[in-house]
């Protein structure tokens, strides 16, 4: 028999195995609605909880590196260099590390230039940081001073989304401080500020805006001027000490910072190497979710496989007839199949749409919590593996059926 | 106008050269064994040998336990014989793989049981075309018509959209019998198909297998216990202890249809 036929004979024999499925379906309505109504339950939590988690963990993501880089580049760290000893020889050496002052990247911009190119690199920004005192009369603070490119910096932290007081600026003698440094020298808009970062090295500043980042360190050290003037003052001309890097896909930090190293021989760190507990915290969820996912689905599987155990009991008889009748064991085990998927389909289309409602209920909340946000595309594979997972529950059941002995099967009562 | 009975029944290659065959049938030293390698063993079929052809009209009679269901399965492909060889339509059944013997056996039999056995999530016409449906997929306007005149010919059109749930146990009888001669069978087998009727009713089940054999030219063999039914077929098998010991006109057969059956 040729394919094609086999193809035309198998669409033939479909038409009548979706009937006979959807009539033994229909001909059982209570248990074809409770085994719908569990399957759905249990797709539609999966959907929340996928969602829930989901949300959950983009939300700990976007607070945790929205106020920071997710690669950091800087200059290979100073160290001692040791004259080659002989073979065979060990040698005993007490080593004082030395002293890291601040040293430039060499040929950044043709570094930044290169890592411009790459797809996978959202934003690429120079920084040079160091530090330095902030005094207003006679309080004073230490703080970090940050020189940035405003306009690449913008994709690194959007400074302007974070302003609580005055305005985004850092021109030449324009400063934007955390709230937390302006209460504990009583600055605002407008007041001066006197930088010194040593060596008589000093700058008074205006206070162009007030920031809150939301993390207590950086609103009460960082101060944001230019690259060049925080050049001037860290003695560093031309310099930067950072070159911050955002990309497209979190979870790829690590690959592109191996790959950098490589490619640069610079020292570069990624999110996931600086916030490793962060890191085993997310991976922690994620696996909870898979597991929960797991279970309610293997629940369900279960579920359809024990609705249709039965199904195949109470319908021996009929499968004896239909068998005597000239259906072959294929058709009788494709009649099962297909009420598993069916039962599937219907079951998650229905929990599908709870699981969204759950999702509006947990967002109406309250609007202070994180907002969950549902893809159609895993709405899709819900109810996919949901069909798919049916199909598979039935299966043992559907090779049961299909191997009845017809002659006993038609005498069955 | 549909003249229903002119649809076009396709035949596989199994049966492309049946078509010009008078023995419908033919048993040849068939024995069935029931555990046959352990202590149960059970040998219910010995050595049967017979053969019917077209437009025959057969009564198998029996007392119970004498291997006329398991004679009558071997016969419907419904079971496997353990020894010898059988014959549908001159087809050597022995061999065919389980697809092939489905295929032979939609193509040349069909089965009315004592229960009837309709598929109650269908419908009166459903039950008829199933046959047609398993093999054939969507019925076509001709063979639905087709169905639609074997109910009528059994006095049911009335009830063809009906749920079999809500016609007697006579009716549901005449519709197995429809259903059982829709894919227009070379042979139909018959296993007490008016156990359950009262006497009435199996009258006139009885009487629409005698229209059907003359009109249809089918071989029918039914199993029944009614000395009253089975005088009315012209042949007569009588098995006993499964082996054959009467296979002969019905008429010449009076003194052994006085002891108990």
């Amino acid at each position: 028999m040729s394919f094609v036929s086999q193809i035309v004979g198998l669409r033939h024999s479909l038409w009548i195995e979706w009937r006979i499925a959807l009539r033994f379906l229909a001909d059982n309505p209570l248990q074809t609605l409770l085994i719908s109504v569990a399957i759905s339950v249990g797709a539609a939590v999966i959907v929340f909880i996928t969602a829930l988690m989901m949300g959950l963990q983009n939300n700990v993501i976007e607070r945790t590196l929205g106020t920071q880089a997710h690669i950091r580049i800087e200059a290979t760290q100073q160290h001692n260099n040791f004259s080659a000893t002989p073979e065979d020889t060990y040698v005993w050496a007490l080593e004082s590390p030395r002293a890291q002052r601040l040293q430039t990247i060499n040929n950044w911009q043709e570094v930044r230039d290169a890592l411009d190119h790459y797809p996978g690199l959202h934003t690429v920004s120079p920084l040079i940081s160091g530090p330095a005192f902030a005094q207003k009369g006679n309080a004073r603070a230490s703080v970090a001073l940050m020189g940035i490119d405003p306009a690449r910096y913008a994709g690194i932290i959007q400074l302007k989304d974070y302003l609580v007081e005055g305005r985004f600026s850092v021109g030449a003698s324009d400063v934007m401080i955390g709230s937390k440094l302006a209460e504990d020298l009583g600055l605002r808009t407008g007041d001066k500020l006197r930088l010194d970062a040593g060596d008589n090295r000093q700058a008074i500043m205006d206070v162009a805006g007030v920031f809150e980042l939301g993390v207590r360190e950086l609103d009460s050290r960082y101060v944001y001027t230019d690259l060049k003037q925080a050049q001037t003052l860290l003695n560093l001309p031309g310099g930067i000490t950072i070159l911050e890097l955002k990309i497209s896909d979190v979870f790829t930090a690590e690959y592109w910072a191996q790959r950098i190293e490589q490619l640069t021989d610079l020292h570069v760190q990624s999110w996931m190497e600086s916030n490793g507990q962060l890191l085993n915290a997310l991976r922690s969820q994620t696996m909870t979710t898979q597991m929960i996912r797991v279970f309610v689905a293997m629940s369900v599987i279960f579920g359809i496989a024990s609705v249709l155990a039965v199904s195949v009991v109470q319908r021996t008889r009929e499968i004896g007839i239909l068998r005597a009748m000239g259906s072959s064991q294929q058709q009788i085990l494709r009649v099962f199949l297909l009420q598993g998927g069916l039962l599937g389909l219907c079951g998650s289309l229905l929990g599908v749409m709870v699981g969204y409602v759950l999702v509006q209920v947990f967002n109406g909340i309250d609007e202070r919590l994180f907002v969950i946000r549902l893809e159609p595309s895993m709405l899709l594979s819900a109810i996919l593996i949901a069909t798919a997972s049916g199909v598979i529950a039935a299966m043992v059941p559907a090779r049961r059926a299909a191997q009845y002995d017809p002659a006993v099967a038609i005498r069955y009562v | 106008m549909i003249r229903p009975w002119r649809f076009v029944m396709s035949k596989s290659p199994l049966l492309a050269h049946a078509s010009g065959q008078q023995v419908v049938l033919q048993l040849d030293q068939i024995n069935k064994i029931f555990n046959a390698d352990t202590p149960l063993k059970n040998h219910v079929l010995h050595d049967i040998s017979l053969q019917v052809s077209r437009g025959e009209l057969v009564a198998l009679v029996g007392t119970s336990g004498s291997g006329k269901s398991t004679l009558l399965n071997v016969m419907g492909l419904l079971d496997v014989a353990s020894a010898g060889e059988l014959r549908i339509q001159g087809h050597l059944v022995q061999g065919l793989t389980e697809q092939q013997r489905t295929q032979l056996r939609s193509e040349s039999i069909g089965f009315v049981f004592q229960f009837h056995h309709l598929i109650s999530a269908f419908s009166v016409l459903d039950n008829v075309l199933m046959p047609l449906m398993l093999r054939y997929g969507k019925p076509s306007p001709e063979q639905i018509a087709y169905a639609e005149y074997l109910l009528g010919e059994v006095g049911l059109t009335k009830f063809i959209h009906e749920s079999t749930n809500r016609i007697s146990g006579g009716q549901q009888q005449r519709v197995a019998i429809a259903r059982a001669l829709v894919t227009r069978p070379a042979l139909v087998l018959a296993d007490e198909p008016t156990g359950n009727l009262d006497t009435q009713s199996a009258d006139e089940v009885f009487n629409l297998f005698e229209r059907f054999n003359v009109e249809h030219q089918c071989a029918i063999v039914i199993v029944t216990h009614d000395p009253r039914l089975s005088s009315r077929c012209p042949r007569t098998i009588r098995l006993t202890d499964g082996r054959v010991v009467y296979d002969g006109a019905s008429r010449d057969l009076p003194s052994l249809f006085a002891s108990p059956l």
